[in-house]
């Protein structure tokens, strides 16, 4: 794909890659245009889709109440398949802070928010935000009062979740289009609020 | 599927079992006791599913809401912290 540039041995994985992709193409299992679909597919997906989502949230209280119930149903609306997988929205309040990691590997919402940053896979991140889930909060900048509740939800099975930051205050009147563009990956994994004109 | 157990708001304890093969309750939580926060479905065992077999009947799976402080000693964050985290049926005792 980007191969321009500097010649560079291929490591062990791009070449089991390349191999076995050759090798399924060669026996008919899949085409080249399926597996270029499929690359296709993965780069729409951004954290951008998120942000539709939170901003909708914020704006349609109705929609927010059904996306809290059951996210998986609620993308649907907006045309955001999340096909086999159960998406749990969880809501930032003034009482109580939600952060995402997945100690056992790196599960992710990758339909809302794309590739998962490198950080979000370390070792460090992953044991560390479950056992003193503050101390990188505030690492991340974030820093809360001891009466707010950090909940920390570890995607140890099937389910896939996604924070439904705070809207920040001085955005009355704004429009959705306007609102998404605060939200970023960071605050939908909630190691990051979303910054209003008056912050 | 196996018929749930466990409704939320009752009280669980994780099993403190470190059976072999492919297991998606982490080590820090077995032992530890929480409430239920929520059913989250019935999805067949992924111990069985890591050797090729059904995985099913497929096993009510939940999510778990533990005190902080009564996972870790010496948890230094506030006392209301928690964290959730999702169990199968198999692995929950009644606390």
């Amino acid at each position: 794909m980007n191969d321009q540039g500097k010649y560079r041995p291929l490591s062990y994985f791009q070449l089991m890659e390349i191999s076995l992709r050759e090798l399924l193409v060669e026996k008919g299992i899949l085409t080249n245009e399926q597996v270029d679909a499929e690359v296709e597919d993965m780069r729409q997906r951004t954290p951008e889709r998120g942000a539709k989502v939170v901003a909708r949230a914020w704006t349609d209280s109705d929609f927010r109440k059904r996306l809290l119930e059951n996210g998986t149903k609620a993308c649907e609306e907006l045309g955001l398949d999340i096909p086999a997988l159960k998406l749990v929205v969880v809501e930032n309040t003034p009482e109580v802070h939600n952060a995402i990691v997945c100690t056992l590997c790196s599960c992710y919402p990758r339909m809302l928010l794309g590739i998962p940053p490198d950080w979000y896979k370390s070792r460090n991140y992953r044991s560390r935000m479950v056992r003193e889930p503050r101390a990188v909060l505030a690492e991340f900048g974030l820093k809360f009062p001891e009466h707010v509740q950090i909940r920390v939800h570890d995607s140890s099975a099937d389910m896939r979740y996604m924070v439904l930051p705070m809207r920040p205050a001085g955005t009355e009147g704004w429009t959705e289009e306007r609102l998404a563009g605060l939200v970023n990956r960071d605050s939908m994994i909630g190691v990051a609020v979303p910054k209003g004109p008056n912050d | 599927m196996n018929a749930p157990r466990f409704k939320p708001g009752d009280r669980v304890k994780v099993l403190k079992a470190y059976p072999p093969g492919h297991i998606r309750t982490p080590f820090y939580i077995r032992g530890c006791t929480g409430e239920i926060e929520r059913i989250c479905g019935a999805f067949p065992n992924p111990e069985e599913l890591a050797l090729m077999r059904t995985g099913l009947p497929a096993q009510p799976l939940y999510r778990v809401r533990f005190l902080q402080k009564d996972v870790w000693p010496g948890y230094s964050g506030g006392p209301g912290d928690v964290v959730e985290v999702e169990i199968f049926q198999h692995w929950l005792d009644p606390a």
